[in-house]
């Protein structure tokens, strides 16, 4: 209960930072939308490529990646709130009042998930506005916010664990560049069977793949090596969330 | 040496002086373009399939976003470095020796048209180590210069213009997104006549970052150009008489206030 109790007050008190402050929520929502528009209205050429087969079209094909992107970047963003929580001396308040830590930590996670909720019911809305093609059944679809649910909570457990434990606002380029990397060294313009030479060695080993290509499976009703992506998402998530728990234990440490 | 050409050398060696000890200012636009020319040159490889599409490297074909993204590093670091000389007070006490208003933009730009240059060497040097030749031989590598120096300038007169205006590196950062989008709507990834939304080819076509991006990329992957090159070397002259105007102008109106 006192781990719940912590973990409500972080997540309100988070999400009212963000959801009244529009300079932290505009760029978290605009951003999202802007990949979507450039990626799924300037390339939309890309399909007519031989070889691309997603039943579903460009603009299907490119919303399952920036949904993703969102969600990751949910995670990222928040961790930038943490870093400044510790910046400006209220994190170390925070670690002295709170009866159970970890709740610290599940209460940034809450505060991750409900801030990409509103990102990605708007990001979802613009995109059947525009004429997304949807394949899936409501099952699929299920399966497809699901693996972005994961995708958000390792991304905030990453940013968090390095928030921790370098408690600074300079920390965010640490923060966001490995997720950047890993979401763009995926496939993200063509399905994986196109990617050549070097991205496509990459892209095979890299986790987010498995996760990419079962989430555009989902959304066209055809669901692909769903087994290895939520293996992959949530074997990222528990990684992270030891990195977290580790970072929660070296700010205490700090003091 | 004259004394305006002391001034103007002595500000152009502080601003290169304190970019190069600060290794973000230095690495930011040296790896993030080439990070996004790796990741789209790996990623969109398949685009050259498509018929009609000009070259069958993609890497020659985004050769020339970097050129573009590294400027607007320069208009990022030109004024966030001026905001910060007007923060601590650097440019009040300036406004008290003798120096001239213009020195200190020129000194202020030589330093961003310096590292503009440093930026386009390398930037070509990348794209001449994985297999790019550019097909204007030579003469089109100077002429690549020279247009990395304008946008430089331009840009770079521009970031001046919103920290001279704003007096706040933060403001000047804001900008950073503003530019970043129009980039991304631009024939950075496709050529215009193949982007298959029309919309998008409107905006792609009236944006002018794409008449920058089609210049360099006419040297690298075309030759000689004459279109290309009138357009984008039109646009960056624009831009940088425009900019350095308002900048000149918001410069006289913040020293008055000092």
């Amino acid at each position: 209960m006192r781990t719940l109790a912590v973990a409500r007050g972080v997540a309100w008190r988070t999400l009212h930072n963000v959801f009244t402050n529009p300079s932290l929520f505009i760029p978290s929502l605009l951003f999202p939308l802007f990949f979507f528009t450039a990626f799924a209205g300037g390339l939309s050429r890309v399909q007519d490529v031989p070889g691309f087969d997603y039943a579903e079209g460009y603009t299907a094909f490119q919303f399952v990646f920036v949904l993703l992107q969102s969600a990751a970047f949910g995670g990222v963003f928040t961790g930038f709130g943490i870093a400044r929580d510790f910046e400006s001396g209220f994190a170390r308040r925070l670690l002295l009042a709170a009866p159970n830590r970890s709740g610290i930590v599940l209460g940034y996670a809450v505060a991750a998930l409900i801030r990409w909720f509103a990102t990605a019911v708007i990001l979802t809305a613009i995109a059947l506005a525009v004429g997304m093609h949807v394949g899936g059944s409501g099952v699929d679809l299920v399966g497809l916010y699901s693996l972005a649910v994961i995708v958000n909570a390792a991304a905030l457990l990453w940013a968090a664990g390095v928030a921790m434990r370098l408690r600074t606002m300079q920390a965010g380029p640490i923060m966001q560049m490995p997720v950047f990397l890993v979401l763009f060294f995926a496939p993200v313009y063509v399905p994986l069977s196109l990617l050549q030479g070097w991205i496509h060695a990459v892209a095979v080993v890299n986790p987010l793949t498995r996760v990419l290509e079962a989430a555009r499976g989902f959304l066209a009703g055809s669901p692909t090596e769903v087994a290895a992506a939520f293996g992959a998402a949530l074997a990222l998530a528990a990684a992270f969330s030891i990195w977290a728990f580790r970072g929660l234990r070296k700010a205490e440490a700090a003091g | 040496m004259s004394i305006f050409a002391d001034q103007v050398f002595l500000l152009a060696r502080r601003s290169v002086v304190r970019t190069i000890r600060q290794p973000a200012n230095v690495v930011a636009p040296l790896l993030f373009p080439m990070l996004l020319l790796a990741v789209n040159s790996g990623g969109l490889k398949a685009e050259t399939r498509l018929p009609g599409f000009p070259t069958s490297s993609f890497v020659a074909f985004a050769l020339a976003v970097p050129f573009i993204q590294g400027a607007l590093f320069a208009t990022m670091n030109a004024g966030t470095d001026l905001a910060r000389d007007i923060q601590t007070g650097f440019l009040s006490r300036l406004s008290l020796t003798p120096m001239r208003g213009v020195a200190l933009l020129a000194g202020q730009l030589g330093g961003v048209v310096t590292m503009g240059v440093v930026q386009a060497a390398v930037y070509l040097s990348v794209g001449l180590a994985v297999g790019v030749r550019l097909e204007s031989g030579l003469l089109g590598v100077l002429v690549l210069f020279g247009f990395a120096v304008l946008v430089a300038l331009g840009f770079g007169a521009l970031g001046a213009f919103a920290a001279l205006r704003t007096g706040s590196g933060e403001a000047v950062q804001s900008l950073f997104p503003a530019f970043f989008v129009f980039l991304f709507l631009s024939s950075m990834n496709i050529p215009r006549n193949l982007i298959e939304t029309t919309w998008f080819r409107d905006v792609a076509t009236a944006n002018p970052v794409s008449y920058l991006l089609e210049c360099v990329r006419s040297l690298i992957i075309v030759g000689w150009d004459g279109e290309a090159l009138a357009l984008g070397f039109g646009i960056a002259t624009a831009i940088a008489v425009v900019s350095l105007a308002l900048a000149s102008w918001a410069l006289r109106v913040r020293m008055a206030r000092t």
